[in-house]
């Protein structure tokens, strides 16, 4: 799955998390613009990694702050 | 210079906020006196100890006291050395014997506290490659020991049977797993569905590791946990335990059928790089865990405060962790931290001493008010504390 492909699930996907409606760019923190906290966060991983099967570790998520490295990631841990 | 404690300052200021209130500071409690493992002088009152996880009251047993002043008369009052080293006395040996014959089984290797025994078997036995599967609502120690070890961690929604299977079969083939749970989860009291869980990872190829802190002593057929009262405890690698809980003191240890165990020792951090515990100690909890292999009365009578207690509360209508009693642990839900320490404070002015949880420490950001029973709290003390929580909760507007 290319980038613009991943890039249209995942955010199918953040809609239902994405509580306030905030304009989503590459450049968009989920700490701080989003206001994710640790179970929205856990809930919202978990979300991504069934829908492309994948796994997130909490390392990987750690280097994870905003959307696009999010959707960087998801591109490579689907080899 | 930048101030390194600024990231504190939303912090420091809840807190303030919390005190300007007027209300009792509910982290500086100071026990001016002990009476009994159920009885306190608190901030000059008498106070019926509800939050102490000393479920099993051990903590003035005549024995158990007996068996300290021994060893402080024969041993003196510390090691100062590391277990690998000079720290190691008979009393240690006894103590990992005693939990041996407790759990059955053939190795136990003791830390200076429970949480030392989480870091340092998490961060030893799971390194770079490997993989910790983990309940979200883990204990800090599991965590810091997830964070202080090399290994890729994998958390799943708590309890989640499925959430957790489908987490292990995705990892790479080839991986080694260790799957991390513990049998009583302590902030609202609720146990795991060890049975299942336990067999998806045996199936998936995972070790397992449970930590038990909050069952041992009266969980179980010979109160070796969630794990034995659910037929598992065989397929368990590692229980993690404590004996600032039931024992009544402090320590930690993980008991295990491994053949390899014993070489932790030599490798695992958090146990060579510090002191071990004093001998005192050592032999206040050997002679805790055997009397604890005979205590089926104390048992009994705990799990009747436990439903007690319960059912006293839920009919006065107040909201709490579980539907059952589940362990000794009953969790009540206050609707804001604010509101939660306002009923801490009325339950203090009371006469009752219950811990106040409050997030992060606390699953979906909850204010709890935590309450542990004691095998020592009489049918009548309980009858007390339902009474007094009717009327602080009354006065704080909570029912």
């Amino acid at each position: 799955m290319d980038r613009a492909e991943t890039a249209a699930k995942i955010a199918a996907l953040i809609e239902p998390f994405n509580k306030k409606g905030v304009a989503i760019s590459d450049a968009t923190t989920f700490a701080g613009d989003l206001e994710f906290d640790s179970l929205t966060v856990m809930d919202f991983v978990a979300a991504i990694e069934d829908d492309f099967d994948i796994i997130i570790s909490m390392n990987q998520q750690a280097e994870i702050e905003n959307y696009g490295q999010l959707i960087d990631a998801v591109v490579k841990l689907q080899g | 210079m930048t101030d390194l404690f600024s990231k504190f300052d939303p912090l420091i200021e809840m807190r303030a906020n919390l005190l300007a209130s007027g209300v009792e500071d509910p982290f500086n409690l100071v026990m001016e006196k002990v009476l009994s493992p159920t009885v306190a002088i608190c901030n000059g009152r008498e106070t019926i100890l509800l939050g102490t996880y000393n479920y099993m009251g051990m903590t003035f047993d005549p024995d158990v006291i007996e068996a300290g002043k021994e060893a402080l008369d024969d041993f003196g009052s510390g090691t100062t050395g590391s277990r690998v080293l000079n720290g190691t006395y008979a009393g240690h040996r006894a103590v990992e014997d005693a939990l041996k014959d407790f759990y059955g089984m053939d190795h136990a290797m003791v830390f200076s506290t429970g949480y030392q025994a989480n870091l340092g078997i998490i961060s030893t036995v799971a390194g770079k490659g490997d993989y910790i599967v983990l309940d979200i609502d883990s204990h800090a120690s599991i965590w810091d020991g997830c964070k202080m070890g090399d290994a890729e961690v994998v958390p799943f929604r708590h309890n989640d049977i499925e959430a957790m299977e489908k987490r292990l079969k995705r990892i790479p083939a080839g991986a080694g797993k260790l799957v991390v749970l513990e049998g009583v989860y302590s902030m609202l009291g609720d146990i795991a569905p060890l049975k299942e869980m336990i067999r998806i990872a045996k199936e998936n190829g995972a070790m397992v590791l449970v930590d038990e802190a909050h069952s041992m002593g009266f969980i179980g057929p010979n109160g070796r946990g969630v794990a034995e009262e659910q037929g598992v405890l065989d397929d368990v690698d590692f229980v993690i335990g404590t004996f600032s809980k039931s024992v009544g003191t402090v320590g930690g240890f993980c008991v295990s059928n491994h053949p390899k165990f014993e070489i932790l020792r030599l490798v695992c951090r958090p146990y060579v790089f510090t002191a071990s515990l004093p001998p005192s100690v050592v032999h206040t909890a050997a002679t805790s865990i055997r009397k604890l292999m005979h205590a089926g009365n104390k048992r009994a009578h705990l799990w009747e405060n436990s439903r007690t207690l319960h059912k006293g509360l839920r009919d006065k209508g107040f909201q709490l962790g579980t539907e059952e009693p589940q362990s000794a642990i009953i969790s009540v839900i206050m609707p804001d931290l604010e509101r939660g320490a306002a009923m801490w404070e009325a339950l203090l002015h009371e006469g009752l001493y219950v811990n106040l949880a409050r997030p992060p420490a606390t699953p979906a950001n909850m204010t709890l008010l935590r309450c542990s029973l004691c095998a020592e709290h009489t049918a009548e003390q309980v009858q007390t504390i339902i009474g007094m929580f009717e009327r602080a909760g009354k006065r704080a507007a909570i029912i």
